[in-house]
């Protein structure tokens, strides 16, 4: 299942849902990133990590792990 | 004569200002208190408290900044303080009459999440559509009359960082003083009314002290909720009656855990629908080009170690003509006021030594805490800050600190000082304990002159000046290899709070305005002063105290009589002639006697005693009792030991590390008495000894002054036990080692 912490960078998708058991998904959720809302990863830390996300005109960062909780539907 | 009524207690009105981050909250309020200003700590959290006034029709009012935050939710105590704040219970501040809400102009839909959950509160509300010249330049068009019937309250449009919108925004306060405003709340579905109203009744009133629906909601819809710490031990049973009313949100259909943000968002969509028009074509920003090449994996990483190596090289060198010109003034201020009190040698010694010295050894400090501001005020204006959190984090984050620890940790190897205080910038309550308690180790810039002396007399005769310059090099990473492991256990053994998340947004570009700059940096630097400043004098004082005291009657004459003696078979002259010449101010001779009556005073003083009785303890690391008394001495500010080793070898006190007698006398120094006796004091273990001694030690009163101030004294002392044991560890272990291998 695709889920944020495994999207490559560059490419888009689609949030499909947010489990939103972990704070970190909460707080995505209350900085605008809702189902149905496109994100893409737009860029990743020297080491590999961070990421930094965009969506909805904002750029987010955060670490792989706390992204996982973010499912997606891949955009063609 | 008539009595006067008794005057009514007259109650302040008080305004607190809200807002997500990055919405220039703090711009808007240096706009409307100016000078006005009042920093403090929340109680019991290392939040920045700043609340300043306001002059109204009404009176004077008390604006409140509080933290930025884009929800009430909060997973630390440190976040707890808006819904504490808002709900009243902060020691020292009631309930605000009004809550001024800032909202980023550009992004207004998420930007009401925050208004809206406030808006439950009952508190009358204004709500200030900021940055409207960034909305304006994305054609983003807000009509901000319907905004305003939609909303029910007033809507203020400004633009903090050109000062539009300031007349207008105290208006609006006025106009919802004299007419209370609220925004119309959200109507949740019955079954989180039901769901709260189970927490309600299965919350012993004794314990929940009337918690208000906010908090709630909080202990309801948050996965990680602050609000529960305060029923200590009866958080676990608490926990059940949630899992209960979360139960009845998931049989009407909801996700428990996602409920609020889709429902509220859902109310706002409602709410504002029609408010904005923008175009909807979403062109590449100037900010995302920019970040094409800032946090470009390659690229990023090599503007960013240019950049804190032009930071670092700032505070190391533009600090030093400042510090020379306060170290210049101190000695101008001591020469002037040293005759004023040539009739009682105390109070002059008391004034030059003690009062003057130790205002100078803080002022000191001031130029690196000005420069480093200045930077961090610039870096996060910008919006640059969270780039280099970005970039830094994955080598932080295992050892428990983030990304934002770095500029902290990298100025430490200049100051200690305002590189704990530049430790604010971290939001993430533990990773910002244990960065300040690990920056003392950084090799700071006071360490230097103990390294220079010791390295100069001692590896550098013996190994050639490229071990030496190695040497001095790799001083600089004693403390960094020491910190890294401490942080480690502090994060898993004792810290050991719930995890934060790294979750940072990356702002828009700006051009940050000079005037927020400038007053970043005097507010941080008289903060220091009016916190820090009185520890740190203090300090001084008391060991000012214990090296001149007791003056032992009789140890002048004593010691005169000596060096008398002395010098007549040395210079094969009679004592009448050497007494003669000590008559003489100025002379050689004289000045060697002044040198040795102090240094005289030194070994009799509660100093030198305390130094002689605690040598034992030292006595592993191969210390003798003057190293011991230099080492004693040093505690308020470790680069004083140059200086009293300059007293305690008989230079003088004017000694630097430079100086070539200190380092012949300590090269010479020979123990006088025990198995060792004429035996070299400074052998090569014991050299090294003290050089990884002064690396981990704790010898600095103003960090420990501004740990106590940024982190609570329980800490300062946590700080002060550890490295000082860690490095009288760190000494013996490289002297027992030391004297068996070579």
């Amino acid at each position: 299942m695709l889920n944020l912490s495994n999207l490559s960078i560059g490419s888009k998708a689609r949030v499909k849902a947010i489990d939103a058991k972990k704070s970190v998904d909460q707080r995505l959720m209350v900085m605008g990133l809702l189902p149905g809302m496109d994100v893409k990863v737009v860029q990743v830390a020297p080491f590999g990590d961070p990421i930094a996300i965009e969506f909805q005109g904002r750029r987010v960062s955060l670490r792989r792990a706390e992204a996982s909780g973010v499912i997606l539907d891949l955009l063609a | 004569m008539a009595l006067l009524p008794p005057l009514a207690p007259e109650k302040t009105i008080r305004i607190a200002l809200i807002g997500n981050p990055n919405t220039g909250k703090t711009t808007l309020f240096n706009n409307l208190t100016g000078l006005r200003q009042r920093v403090g700590n929340y109680p019991g959290v290392t939040v920045a408290k700043k609340s300043g006034l306001l002059k109204l029709s009404h009176g004077n009012v008390e604006l409140v900044d509080l933290p930025g935050a884009y929800s009430l939710s909060a997973a630390s105590l440190d976040e707890r303080i808006v819904v504490d704040a808002l709900s009243g219970r902060v020691a020292g501040m009631e309930t605000p009459d009004v809550v001024a809400c800032v909202v980023d102009a550009a992004n207004l839909l998420r930007n009401l999440f925050l208004a809206s959950q406030a808006a439950e509160l009952g508190i009358p509300m204004i709500l200030i559509l900021n940055q409207c010249d960034v909305a304006r330049r994305k054609n983003i068009h807000i009509d901000e009359q319907l905004l305003s019937e939609r909303l029910g309250v007033p809507v203020v449009k400004a633009v903090a960082t050109r000062h539009e919108g300031t007349e207008e925004i105290i208006e609006a306060i006025n106009s919802v003083l004299d007419r209370p405003r609220r925004m119309p709340v959200i109507q949740w579905p019955k079954s989180v009314n039901e769901a709260t109203d189970l927490l309600r009744t299965a919350i012993r009133p004794e314990l929940s002290e009337g918690l208000n629906n906010t908090e709630l909601h909080r202990i309801l819809f948050d996965a990680d909720c602050a609000v529960l710490d305060r029923f200590g031990k009866d958080t676990e049973d608490i926990r059940l009656y949630v899992g209960q009313a979360r139960g009845l949100i998931f049989k009407a259909g909801y996700n428990p855990m996602a409920a609020e943000a889709l429902l509220q968002y859902e109310h706002l969509g409602r709410l504002i629908d029609g408010v904005i028009t923008h175009p909807g074509t979403a062109k590449t920003s100037r900010t995302e080009s920019i970040d094409q090449l800032m946090v470009h994996r390659g690229w990023g990483l090599a503007i960013f170690v240019g950049m804190m190596y032009l930071v670092f090289l700032s505070v190391y060198t533009w600090a030093n003509p400042f510090m020379e010109a306060i170290q210049a003034g101190i000695l101008w201020l001591q020469g002037i006021t040293e005759p004023w009190f040539a009739a009682t040698p105390m109070l002059q010694s008391l004034m030059v030594d003690g009062v003057i010295e130790g205002v100078g050894a803080f002022l000191g400090f001031l130029p690196q805490i000005l420069i480093l501001f200045f930077f961090i005020a610039l870096l996060e204006d910008t919006g640059y800050m969270a780039r280099a959190a970005f970039l830094m984090d994955k080598m932080f984050s295992w050892c428990g600190l983030n990304g934002k620890s770095f500029v902290p940790l990298l100025s430490s190897y200049a100051c200690a000082v305002p590189g704990i205080m530049a430790t604010r910038t971290i939001e993430d309550p533990k990773a910002r304990l244990a960065t300040i308690l690990i920056a003392p180790f950084m090799s700071c810039s006071a360490r230097l002159p103990v390294y220079v002396l010791l390295i100069g007399a001692f590896i550098e005769p013996i190994y050639g000046s490229f071990y030496a310059s190695l040497a001095l090099f790799l001083m600089h990473f004693v403390g960094l290899a020491v910190a890294i492991p401490t942080a480690f256990f502090l994060n898993k053994c004792v810290l050991r709070t719930r995890p934060q998340p790294f979750l940072l947004e990356l702002p828009a570009y700006r051009v940050p305005r000079l005037r927020d700059v400038a007053w970043r940096m005097i507010q941080s630097g008289g903060e220091f002063i009016k916190r820090a400043g009185t520890i740190i004098f203090a300090i001084t004082i008391i060991v000012w105290a214990l090296l001149y005291f007791p003056r032992t009657p009789g140890v002048e004459t004593e010691t005169r009589r000596a060096f008398i003696v002395e010098q007549a078979s040395v210079q094969n002259l009679n004592r009448e002639n050497i007494a003669a010449e000590l008559a003489t101010p100025d002379s050689d001779l004289s000045q060697q006697l002044e040198d040795l009556v102090d240094s005289a005073y030194l070994e009799q003083s509660f100093m030198g005693r305390i130094g002689k009785t605690l040598q034992p303890v030292f006595a592993p690391a191969g210390f003798d009792w003057k190293i011991t008394v230099g080492v004693l001495a040093s505690f308020p500010a470790r680069e004083v030991v140059i200086s009293t080793l300059g007293v305690i070898y008989s230079l003088g006190g004017d000694v630097d590390e430079e100086t070539g007698d200190l380092r012949q006398a300590v090269a010479k120094a020979k123990w006088t008495n025990g198995e060792r006796k004429g035996s070299p004091v400074y052998t090569m273990p014991v050299v090294v000894g003290i050089l990884i001694f002064f690396a981990l030690c704790s010898q600095c009163g103003a960090t420990l002054a501004i740990i106590t101030k940024e982190a609570g004294f329980h800490w300062a002392v946590v700080s002060f036990s550890f490295m000082t044991s860690l490095a009288w560890l760190g000494a013996v272990l490289s002297y027992q080692i030391g004297i068996r291998l070579f």
